[in-house]
């Protein structure tokens, strides 16, 4: 069974609806990311569960219990803001302590999980420290720590690592997820990185305009993008415009000079989408022209004028020789390396 | 950079800065020199001023119990001042900041207005409204049974505390503001999603924060009632003295002049004292939260 739930969740401001039939079920110990541009509704919809807003249309349950009907401070949710929001007249230790405080730990009690958890964190030795006297990284811990401590239902992180710089990030993303497969805190994650998302999550809630695009693992999202956004936002992508070749039999699937036989299931018009590193160069497929050839240590890309349009190519640098700046090439790729969707603009 | 360089832009600050340090010197410190020379000289009602060294006005001041009641008077008119527009202020500063963009300048302007009205007729305004048995406040007040005879007003320390307040509110509001606008805008959320009552939120999450704004507002509003003149001369007229109408008294009624420069003297020292030593007690107490 669901333990978070979202039923057609909306929220409308004024007359703009911000998000829009929103429904999602969140397994227990899940770890979730809600992936989208900036604007799309991502903080909105964590700030419903949070109780900070309310739902204009929908439902919010945990574990069967409708969430919306309980005052966000008997929730019982564990929050890291984009901003931290640390209390600054308050040491480390006084702001991971506040939460127990407030379900009036004893004081015994409340030291020894106040420690526990700035260990957990890896900041154990600055108790006494002062937000302001602290590094982003270790605020963002702090904030961590003072999230989990009360042991929530349910943590919920709102960008908590886009303050940091890329090797920090990298670093807390390790050790995020560590955290979160320790002590199996169900997890909601909101960011607009990508890589971020597909890291740390079980699944990812691609999201665009108030609206989800697609849910699903993060392999499936990248490798069968459900539209045109999701290929697009998840890494760089080729779509090349095709056609269904009913005609012949068995029908074909034609993009300029490459052809394959066509999926069920659709006709007309189409877009085929292929991850650049599923491209090859071969004698046969699309043809193509290099314009420019580009090393990146342990890959080559390659930007190509093809006849369906620019192309993406990246290759693993692997010894091989590779084609060089002008010349012509092949481009190909197997019938189950591409994504096929109906071409709406046709 | 070649040393004549050096020198000449080393040099260009303080010719930049000239202008306005000369006329800072000319009209600050050099009549602020003579008025605490002034409170030495001696002072006769046939001989006039005589420029000698004697310490009889500061004599008369230290010993002459009157001067003591007027300075312990104007110094609790600003300790009640103060105490009230923090009281005041703070909560109405929280309020404005959380209203949203129409209503929060509309209040603004309300809360700013008692700089743009003439003394006179807000000073006036208020006496009207307590005014003797006829005033609104007074009738209201003894309707309710609050009161059983009218506050007195004019000639009061009541009704300068009333009136000073008012015109000082918008430091302390506009002080308090500006410690708002630092906090973040998700401390609350925060506090609240770790259980936080409303009344807790504010009072262990907001208040130490925005206490350094009380503070530094409570400097202003001391500072400014403590040496106010208009208000307290146009409700405590001859009667009610505080130390700046006392020193006016003296400079254009009794024209002694060396005692007057001798009252302002003191009230200048014991405000700088007062000011300089409380803010560094609240910068030592606060350093937290200024970084
Ligand atoms: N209080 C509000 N009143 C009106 N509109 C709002 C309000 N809060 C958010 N919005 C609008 O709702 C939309 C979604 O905002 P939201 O903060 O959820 O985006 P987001 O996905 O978190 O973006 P980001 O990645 O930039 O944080 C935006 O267009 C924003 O302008
Ligand atoms: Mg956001």
């Amino acid at each position: 069974m669901a333990y978070l739930e979202l039923d057609r969740v909306a929220k409308q401001f004024g007359a703009q609806t911000v998000v829009d039939d929103f429904s999602l079920s969140v397994g227990k110990g899940e770890f979730i990311s809600f992936l989208g541009p900036s604007g799309c509704g991502k903080t909105t919809t964590l700030q419903m569960i949070a109780g900070f807003l309310d739902p204009t249309r929908g439902a919010i349950r945990l574990e069967g219990k409708d969430l919306t009907a309980i005052h966000p401070a008997k929730r019982g949710l564990g929050i890291v803001f984009q901003s931290y929001a640390l209390f600054p007249h308050m040491t480390a230790a006084e702001n991971v302590a506040f939460g127990l405080e407030m379900r009036n730990v004893p004081r015994n009690e409340r030291a020894e999980r106040v420690r526990a958890a700035l260990a957990m964190v890896g900041l154990a030795g600055y108790e006494d420290r002062h937000p302001r006297r602290m590094s982003g990284g270790q605020q963002q811990r702090v904030a961590l720590a003072r999230a989990l401590v009360i042991k929530p239902s349910v943590l919920l992180l709102d960008e908590p690592l886009s303050n940091l710089d890329a090797k920090l990030r990298e670093e807390m993303q390790i050790e995020l997820r560590q955290i979160q497969r320790t002590i199996g805190t169900t997890t909601i994650l909101v960011t607009h990185d990508q890589n971020e998302a597909m890291s740390l999550s079980d699944r990812i809630v691609v999201m665009s305009q108030g609206k989800i695009e697609q849910i699903g693992t993060p392999q499936e999202t990248y490798e069968k993008p459900a539209s045109a956004f999701v290929s697009q936002f998840l890494g760089k992508t080729n779509d090349f415009a095709g056609t269904i070749d009913r005609t012949v039999a068995p029908t074909q699937l034609v993009a300029g000079s490459w052809r394959a036989p066509a999926p069920a299931g659709l006709g007309g018009p189409v877009t085929v989408s292929v991850r650049p590193e599923r491209i090859g160069f071969g004698d046969t497929g699309l043809s193509a022209k290099i314009i420019a050839r580009i090393f990146q240590g342990n890959h080559w890309l390659f930007q190509c004028d093809s006849e369906c349009g620019p192309a993406i190519v990246i290759r693993q640098n692997d010894g091989q020789a590779q084609p060089a700046e002008g010349d012509a090439v092949r481009l190909t790729w197997r019938p189950e390396d591409m994504s096929v969707r109906a071409r709406a603009d046709a | 950079m070649s040393a004549a360089a050096e020198e000449r832009s080393a040099r260009a600050p303080w010719a930049l800065t000239a202008p306005a340090l000369m006329l800072f010197v000319g009209v600050l410190l050099i009549p602020l020199a003579m008025t605490v020379m002034l409170s030495f000289h001696d002072w006769g009602q046939y001989k006039g001023i005589e420029p000698v060294f004697i310490l009889k006005n500061w004599h008369e001041i230290a010993t002459d119990p009157y001067y003591a009641e007027m300075f312990w008077r104007t110094f609790r008119i600003a300790i009640l001042t103060t105490f009230l527009t923090a009281v005041l202020g703070a909560p109405e500063a929280y309020i404005l900041n959380r209203m949203s963009g129409r209503w929060k300048s509309f209040f603004l302007l309300i809360i700013l207005g008692p700089l743009l009205i003439s003394v006179v007729a807000r000073t006036l305004g208020w006496a009207l409204l307590f005014g003797g048995n006829n005033g609104l406040v007074n009738k209201l007040l003894m309707s309710l049974g609050a009161i059983r005879s009218p506050i007195p007003f004019m000639f009061t320390e009541t009704g300068m505390v009333i009136a000073l307040a008012h015109v000082m509110m918008p430091f302390m509001v506009l002080s308090v503001w500006a410690a708002l606008q630092r906090l973040d805008p998700q401390i609350e959320n925060a506090a609240m999603s770790l259980g936080a009552s409303p009344a807790t939120i504010i009072r262990r999450i907001i208040m130490p924060q925005i206490m350094p704004g009380v503070l530094s507002g409570a400097i202003i509003v001391f500072s400014l009632s403590a040496s106010a003149f208009a208000t307290p001369a146009i409700i405590g007229g001859r009667r009610l003295k505080v130390a700046a109408t006392l020193a006016y008294d003296e400079f254009l009624n009794t024209l002694n002049w060396p005692l007057g420069a001798a009252v302002a003297t003191l009230l200048l020292v014991a405000l700088v004292l007062i000011v300089v030593g409380s803010n560094s007690l609240i910068e030592r107490r606060y350093a937290e939260v200024f970084r």
